[in-house]
């Protein structure tokens, strides 16, 4: 009568894939991947010695930025910067608006909800790194190039998700207006504005955030800002003012999201 | 005595004095706006924007018909991009997951010194977009696939660091301490306790990051990181435009794909 041993050691069963064969084949073509991956990537050993020697300057040059001797050049480059952030970031709410009631399936007939709806895919699948490429060929060097890549980019993320947000509303405010006799537009401005605004604010806020981060990224291929300045100073080898400019970067991002974190918190 | 005798007859959503806060940040605003716009145009040469519309067609004109004989060079380059996108995450990912545990209130060794300095890695990290860090990484360890994916990587930390150190802030205490309470030890209640809870987060992030690193992979070329962008770029440069919307297209069934699948296997996880 003696009770039949239990196992004194626990193992967690795995969680995700549960069967055996999947698991071990999964784990199998995980690493026949990884071999024919890692077996293109040549790499020359040779150069990359000798640019950690460029890496240590570098560091230094973060660590010991220099703000002063290409202070004009980073002060215009700034001031494009966060011109055209702004500039882009007002005009590409005020097209999305519409465009996001138009994609919003409650509000709009069919043919204009996959108008709008189009117009966000395309927005959203290309790069802004691609459209500024295309908006510099067209409009010249400048940041009113960067000004039209950013509200192209912005119209298709606030569009989108606007439209997902109209669309989510509390449909009982909505009949309860319209039992009141409502127009579309009375509609529009009494039972889905008030839902959505708080939200809308702040995902114009979050984008202002993510437009001035993009700023710094198209200046690479000739639409202004201060990613001109970065690269003119990572191309003459001065990591002394691109350091500086890095450091000036990462303190406006961090200035731009606790300020719209905070001011996201006292407006809802 | 005296009785409200008047109603208003028209309902308004604010006070007076709301209203007239609401009226003079919006002037505020547009003036902010306008102020911008100025300094922003004041160098720009209006003839080359009203030039646009020609310029559009005329490119337009020159992409069409793609050339499609030039698809095969391509797969090369396409592979090349997929691994800087997937080595870059693997890494970035590995990089991560101590920055995260750093950075979590509950996990922390230290409150005072280390996790304002992996709070300060996930910033630095995010701030600066991986085509900034791939132009610092050409320069210093040389063009090539390497520079793309150490950008890559680079990058990858704060977005996962920051969303996995939310996602262990917001594990369930009662858990931990239920294997807590049966004498584990750090360890254990890592493996036991914190882990089991953030492992679909964890898997949700990374296969999010890693489609977001495919996008991003397409053009880190333009500075020389390798991958498909290495193409658009020469193509760009001697102004073969019916290439560059050939590859204009991969890139973007690529993004359509990865998209595809990032969504079911977060589907499936979630």
């Amino acid at each position: 009568m003696t009770q039949s041993t239990y196992p004194t050691t626990w193992r967690r069963p795995p969680q995700i894939i549960t069967d055996r064969r999947w698991r071990i084949g999964l784990q199998l073509g995980i690493l026949v991947y990884l071999i024919a991956a890692t077996s293109t990537v040549d790499v020359d050993w040779n150069r990359v010695s000798i640019g950690l020697e460029r890496g240590q300057r570098f560091i230094m040059g973060f660590l010991q930025p220099d703000f002063t001797s290409r202070w004009s050049d980073i002060h215009r480059g700034l001031i494009e910067s966060l011109t055209m952030t702004l500039t882009s970031t007002v005009v590409g709410v005020l097209i999305s608006v519409p465009i996001g009631i138009g994609a919003a399936r409650n509000l709009a007939p069919p043919w204009i909800y996959l108008a709008c709806r189009a117009i966000i895919a395309v927005s959203r699948s290309l790069q802004e790194v691609i459209i500024a490429i295309f908006l510099v060929a067209m409009f010249g060097f400048g940041p009113f190039a960067g000004f039209l890549t950013l509200s192209f980019a912005t119209i298709g993320f606030l569009a989108k998700l606007l439209a997902d947000d109209i669309e989510e509303i509390d449909e009982a405010q909505a009949e309860a207006v319209r039992a009141t006799g409502a127009s579309w537009s009375q509609l529009v401005n009494y039972a889905v504005q008030p839902q959505v605004m708080p939200r809308l604010i702040g995902l114009s806020l979050y984008r202002l955030d993510i437009n001035f981060r993009e700023s710094a990224v198209i200046g690479i291929v000739g639409a202004g800002g201060i990613g001109a300045t970065l690269n003119t100073a990572i191309d003459r080898y001065e990591y002394d003012s691109a350091g500086a400019i890095l450091l000036i970067i990462i303190v406006i991002v961090m200035v731009a999201e606790y300020g719209s974190s905070y001011l996201r918190k006292f407006l809802q | 005595m005296s009785e409200v005798s008047h109603y208003s007859q028209t309902w308004s959503h604010r006070t007076s004095r709301g209203r007239l806060l609401m009226w003079v940040g919006w002037v505020a605003l547009v003036a902010l706006f306008v102020w911008c716009w100025q300094l922003m145009t004041e160098n720009t040469i209006w003839a080359f924007v009203w030039d646009a519309p020609r310029q559009a067609a005329d490119i337009g004109g020159r992409m069409m018909p793609p050339r499609l004989s030039y698809l095969p060079e391509l797969l090369v380059p396409m592979w090349d991009t997929l691994n800087i996108a997937t080595l870059g995450t693997i890494a970035g990912v590995i990089m991560a997951v101590p920055v995260a545990f750093l950075a979590a209130r509950n996990t922390t060794p230290s409150a005072r010194f280390l996790r304002p300095i992996a709070l300060f890695i996930i910033v630095a990290s995010r701030s600066i977009n991986s085509l900034i860090w791939a132009l610092l990484l050409v320069a210093i360890i040389g063009p090539g696939i390497l520079a793309g994916i150490v950008a890559i990587a680079l990058r990858s930390i704060g977005f996962v660091g920051k969303l996995l150190y939310e996602a262990i802030e917001e594990t369930d205490a009662k858990q931990i301490e239920a294997i807590e309470a049966t004498g584990a030890s750090p360890t254990q209640v890592l493996n036991y306790g914190i882990v089991p809870q953030i492992m679909p987060a964890f898997w949700g992030i990374s296969v999010f990051r890693w489609d977001i690193n495919i996008r991003e992979s397409t053009i880190l070329g333009l500075v020389g990181a390798g991958g498909i962008g290495l193409k658009l770029q020469a193509s760009l440069n001697v102004l073969a435009w019916p290439q560059v919307t050939v590859i204009l297209i991969l890139i973007l069934l690529t993004v359509i794909v990865s998209e595809w699948v990032s969504a079911k296997v977060r589907k499936a996880i979630i």
